[in-house]
Formats: C-alpha cells, structure tokens, sequence
C-alpha cells in the first residue's frame, strides 16, 4: 500500500483495484422494491449495468431514479430484493463499506476543509500512506483542472469548480462504481453542454462504471451508453440512446425523450396498421402487435414534410391537418399541426434559406404531413398513461432537443 | 424652521443615542466609579478620582474568592450544559422517538419559569435528596438552567445543516463516529461555542438560583450582594469593570472574525469569474 508506483490510479489500495480486473464494477437489482410508508417509490425493479458502462437513469422528478440510485450508494436500503456489486450482495450494507462512490447534485463538499483535504478524506479513512495521498490528491486536481486552488476552500470556488472538486473527490477512491446524482443540475447550459463532453471522457479515461441520474433527456442521449427510461418507479425501456429515440418502448418513452408524435392506430391483419382518420400502412413492425390492437405510431418531427393539401398522393403515407402554429427556433422552424381533435404533431423543418421559410404555410393552412415508412416506429401505451396526454405538446425542454436536433 | 428640519432629518439618530445612552449609562457609572475615592464605606457619591483601587484589585480576599469559585462554577457549567445540550439538540433533530415532540416543547419550559420558581424547587429537591448544599449543588443547578439555551442554539443550527455532507463522509468510508467528529461537530462549532459562551454567561451572572442552592459557598454576585448591607468596596467596580472589557473583547473578536471570512467569499466571487471554466484531461 505504501509502495511508489508510476502513476496514481493505477495503485491499488484494499483490494481496489479499479477497471483492470474485468469481473468488477458491475451491479445488479433483483426485484428491488423500496416503500416510504406506504408509498413505493421503486417497484420490483430488475436492472443489469455491466462493468465500464456509462449508464444513465432518466425519468421525471419522482420516478425513483434518485432514490434507486441511493439503494445502490447504500443511503437507502431495499424493502424488498437484492442489490448486487460484482456478484455481491451488497443489501443491508452501511454506505461507508461499498465500494461505490457517488457525486451529489448539491456537490456535498465540507466546507471547513480546503478542496486538497477534501479529496483527500476518502483517502484518509482506508489508512492510504500521507505520501501516496499526496500523490494521488495532486493527480486528480490536476485531472480536473483546478491544481492551483487546493488550498482554497469550497466556498471560494464557482458552481461549476466545485463540481468538479466533487468529481476530484469521488474518483480518487477508484471506486468499483462511481454514481452521479444530477451532478451537471445546477449549472447552467453552456458549462453543461462542456462538462457533459468531459465527464464523457473521464469516464472513457478511468474505465470505472457510471451510474448517471438525470432529468435532461438531452444529456442522457449524448452522454450514456445505454439510458434505463423510468416512470413511476418502473424501468419502460433499457437500451442504447438510438434504440430509447428511434424506438420507444412505450407512448412515455416516445414523449420523454424528444418531441414525439403519437399518431393512435390499430394494428390489421398481418403487416399493416390503420392509422385513425388516415391511411393504411404496411410495416414489419405490426407483426408484433395481433389483430385490432391499439397502438401509436411514432414519427419524430424532423423526419415528417409538409406539402400542400392538394397536392396529389404519393405512395408515401401521409395525414391531414391545420397548421395551429409557427415558431422560429433559429436553425429550424417548428410548426405545430393538428390532424384530428386531440392529436397534434410537431414537424421541425431545417431553416434552408429565409425566402424558403417565408414560403411555408401560415396558421390555419390546410396541410399534408409525409413521411418514409421507414422512419414510422410502432409502441404500445405505457401502463396507466392516456394516449391524450403524450401527444406532442410544446415544453419547454421539448423545445430544446427541438432546437438542436 | 431650519432647526426643525435638523430635528426632523436627524430624528433616527437622536433616538437612537438616547436609547443607547438609557442601555449603557449604567454601566459607564460603574467604571467611572472604579476610580472613585469614596469617603466611608458606600461608593455612592463622587469624591475624587484616584487609582487606588485598581492598584490592588484583588486585595479583598474574600471577594477574590468569590471571583474565582464564580469562574470555576461557570467553567465547569457551562461545558457540561453544552455537552448536554448538544446531545439533547441533536436528538430532538435527527431522530424520531415517542415524545420527541412534548420533548421539544419541555426543553423550553425552564426559559419561562420564574428563576425564583427554579431556586426555590431545586432547594427543596436537594433537601429531599439530602445533598449537601455548596459548589456541588451549584453546579447541578447552574448546568440544569443553562441546557435549554445550548439547545435552542444548536437546535437552530441543526435545522438549517445540510445532511448529504454527512451522506457523503459516510460515501467516503467514514463510520458515524468519524463522521461526527470530522464533519459534523466542526461544523455545529461556531453554534455550539455560542452556546458555551451564554450559557458561561449565564453561570458567572446568576443570583436567584445560586442564592437558593449555595450553602456556604460564596459566588461573585452573591459576594456583592452579601456586600451590599455593608457598602461594597470600591473593587467590586472594577472587576465588573474588567468583566465587561473581556466580554466586549471577545464579542469584537468574533465580529472580526465574521468579517473576515465575509470577505474571503466577496474574493472568491471575483476569482470564480476569472479563473477558467475548462477541465484539461
């Protein structure tokens, strides 16, 4: 333990010996479920996340990311199931004896210690020699920039550098498992978007397995290598980012994570669906679906084109509708259609050149709405979700993928 | 005309000192009259200035007795209060137990009584008891009034502390204990050196309680009331005299203190912008 060697995280102290062994840092849920009173916050959850994976949780405030999250730290422990870290049981195990380390969205970094003494406080409590704290404590500052404040207390530093004091701290541990809590929540967009791109690479770096709770759909899309959607308590689809957008699972999935547009359909026989109040159309993907099912088409606003009402059928399927709205987000347009009573879709058209735009149809204009086969994706209602309340609406976040998709 | 709106412009202030003069006066009376030069055995009346007495302050052996039995009582007082008192804030917080809340509501329940109310049952529980009364008794009784302070200081302080600090010591390998003692006491220190100083406060002031439950033993307020029937001697002004300058020297070095820390983070914000916002890898 107290022997030199060339470099700081490749040492290993208590057996950590971070990502060379290729059995460790991964962790399994077995049925978890976790109730405060009678309120279950997490609901006979099964999850798998290999080792050196980059794995996000992503949900609404109260869809029990956070708190599986916590079963995992050892802040809470499961009311019912098995939380596994490399093949151990770790339920019924105090925080301070995991071997995962987590960053805390509101950075948790003690205030009395400089940010030197704070990185070094894990360190401290495995009995890590003075020298080889030093060293390790000096290599991680530097990893994230911030070597010439440590001496410098938490509170003399931005929001963004105590961030990634709160990395720093975490990391120099060489946790089997290292879980991020909202780290990025607080700050605000532009350092986001670059400490997204960074935390990424560190991880690429370290290898170490990345538990990451979020609610941003956008950053769990560029950052994850594979995205767990939860609602209520409930995984509605595990899978990479282009599966979870190109492919949701469920109507919740299609409108968490970007704009979505949930046309309600019926499968019929054999590989066609009837589209309600439009056409009929033929995809492999109603063979999953048996006879007379209800089901939603998905078509993401930047694949669908508009035309003019009149404009003669193509063999392409397409649907009617009223323009309700335009809206210029600077790289693209986004108009809002309606096609029947309580169904809406968001079409964002590519900003070409100005002429162009002011050539497009204006509120109130009859419209067709088309699209390749190809890029319709067919998805059952989630459980206990009505169809109405997924249609494409313009949220604020909603608005953000828009703009930047 | 012109002096009316003086008065009127300047009414804030004007009330002010007056308020401050009605507060201090009494205390700037004592001072002055440390240097009195009284004639017979009553400090009274302004004879003539002289520094006799605080030549040889400590001369009157019995009042320096006093002086330091009440420093002892409140040392001994108030740390006991105070670890009492943390303890009982803490649990009265953090953890959820039958009667937590009839419990908070108690703590506060001697801060209202009478003091005479106090004094009076304390004695009659120590003749109950049998306890011999003196600086045993004293310190019994001084602890047990003192402890509803501590509690309320270190409660408010509890209420406000920021648990995933906590969280995140035990994510870092530290036990309770460890835990407690590096992270959580520190920062509960400036609340709970509070509550020490008041409560020692509170201990070196009291005469009610004291003078219920001293037995033979003699403290400093109970010297110079006991002094009283004969004319206090011309010392007793100036240790109360010393006792305020030590107590404005301490209040004036925790302000100083406080500023100092407030500009650190007035820096640290012009800093903050300076320094870059990227992370080499």
């Amino acid at each position: 333990m107290e022997s030199s060697l060339d470099l700081p995280p490749d040492e290993g102290d208590n057996g950590k010996t971070g990502h060379e062994s290729g059995a460790e840092g991964s962790v399994r849920l077995e049925g978890v479920t976790k109730k405060f009173g009678s309120f279950a916050a997490v609901k006979d959850m099964d999850l798998e996340i290999a080792n050196g994976e980059f794995f996000t949780m992503l949900g609404p405030s109260g869809c029990g990311k956070t708190t599986t999250l916590r079963m995992i730290a050892g802040f809470e422990q499961p009311t019912e199931g098995k939380v596994l870290i490399d093949d151990v049981d770790v339920a019924g195990q105090p925080a301070y004896k995991r071997p995962t380390n987590t960053v805390f969205q509101s950075y948790a970094l003690f205030p009395h210690m400089n940010l030197e003494e704070n990185v070094a406080f894990g360190l401290k409590r495995k009995k890590v020699g003075k020298s080889e704290i030093k060293k390790r404590v000096a290599y991680e500052l530097e990893r994230v920039g911030l070597s010439r404040e440590a001496k410098r207390k938490p509170a003399q530093l931005s929001g963004g550098q105590q961030q990634r004091v709160a990395l720093a701290r975490a990391l120099v541990n060489l946790p089997k498992v290292l879980l991020l809590d909202e780290p990025l929540g607080a700050l605000d967009l532009k350092l986001r978007k670059g400490l997204q791109v960074q935390l990424k690479n560190i991880q690429r770096d370290v290898g170490i397995t990345f538990v990451y709770v979020t609610h941003d759909q956008e950053e769990a899309l560029t950052m994850s290598d594979r995205i767990a959607v939860m609602d209520e308590g409930r995984i509605e689809q595990c899978g990479g980012p282009e599966e979870v957008y190109e492919r949701p699972a469920t109507t919740f999935v299609a409108g968490f994570i970007g704009v979505s547009n949930l046309l309600p359909a019926v499968a019929a026989s054999g590989s066609e669906i009837k589209i309600d109040g439009g056409p009929t159309v033929s995809t492999p993907e109603a063979a999953d679906f048996s006879a007379d099912e209800r089901c939603f088409a998905v078509v993401r606003p930047e694949k669908l084109t508009v035309s003019a009402a009149d404009e003669a059928p193509s063999d392409r399927p397409s649907v009617d509708g009223v323009v309700e709205s335009s809206l210029y987000l600077g790289t693209s347009t986004q108009m809002v259609v309606r096609v029947a009573d309580d169904v809406k879709m968001t079409v964002l058209i590519p900003n070409a050149s100005e002429a162009e735009r002011h050539q497009l149809p204006g509120g109130g204009s009859r419209v067709k709405l088309v699209w390749e086969p190809d890029h319709m994706h067919l998805t059952s209602e989630s459980p206990e979700e009505s169809a109405s309340a997924d249609t494409a609406d313009v949220s604020p976040d909603n608005e953000k993928e828009g703009a930047t998709a | 005309m012109k002096a009316w709106t003086w008065l009127k412009d300047h009414a804030v202030n004007i009330i002010a000192g007056l308020a401050l003069f009605y507060m201090l006066a009494p205390i700037a009376v004592i001072a002055v009259f440390s240097f009195n030069d009284p004639v017979g055995r009553f400090n009274f009346e302004w004879v003539g200035f002289t520094l006799d007495a605080w030549k040889n302050p400590f001369g009157i052996t019995e009042l320096t007795d006093a002086l330091i039995t009440s420093i002892q009582l409140a040392a001994i007082s108030s740390i006991g209060s105070t670890i009492l008192g943390t303890l009982i804030a803490i649990a009265l917080v953090r953890y959820n137990f039958f009667g937590r809340r009839a419990a908070n509501f108690l703590i506060v329940i001697p801060l209202a009584t009478p003091e005479v109310v106090i004094g009076a049952s304390l004695l009659s529980m120590f003749l109950v008891y049998g306890a011999k009364l003196g600086f045993g008794t004293l310190v019994i009784a001084h602890i047990m009034f003192s402890i509803s302070f501590v509690v309320i200081v270190v409660r408010s302080r509890l209420i406000g502390f920021d648990r995933s600090l906590e969280e995140a010591a035990a994510d870092l390998g530290a036990n309770a204990i460890t835990t407690f003692r590096k992270i959580t006491l520190p920062l509960l220190a400036p609340a709970v050196g509070a509550a020490l100083m008041l409560s020692f406060a509170l201990s070196i002031d009291d005469f009610v309680i004291s003078n219920f439950n001293s037995g033979a033993t003699v403290t400093f307020p109970l010297y110079i009331f006991g002094a009283n029937q004969r004319g206090i001697p011309v010392e007793v002004n100036v240790i109360a005299t010393m006792l305020f300058a030590v107590t404005v020297i301490a209040m004036a070095a925790v302000i100083i203190q406080q500023r100092r820390a407030e500009k650190m983070a007035e820096k640290r914000a012009d800093d903050a912008g300076t320094t870059g916002m990227s992370m080499p890898i």
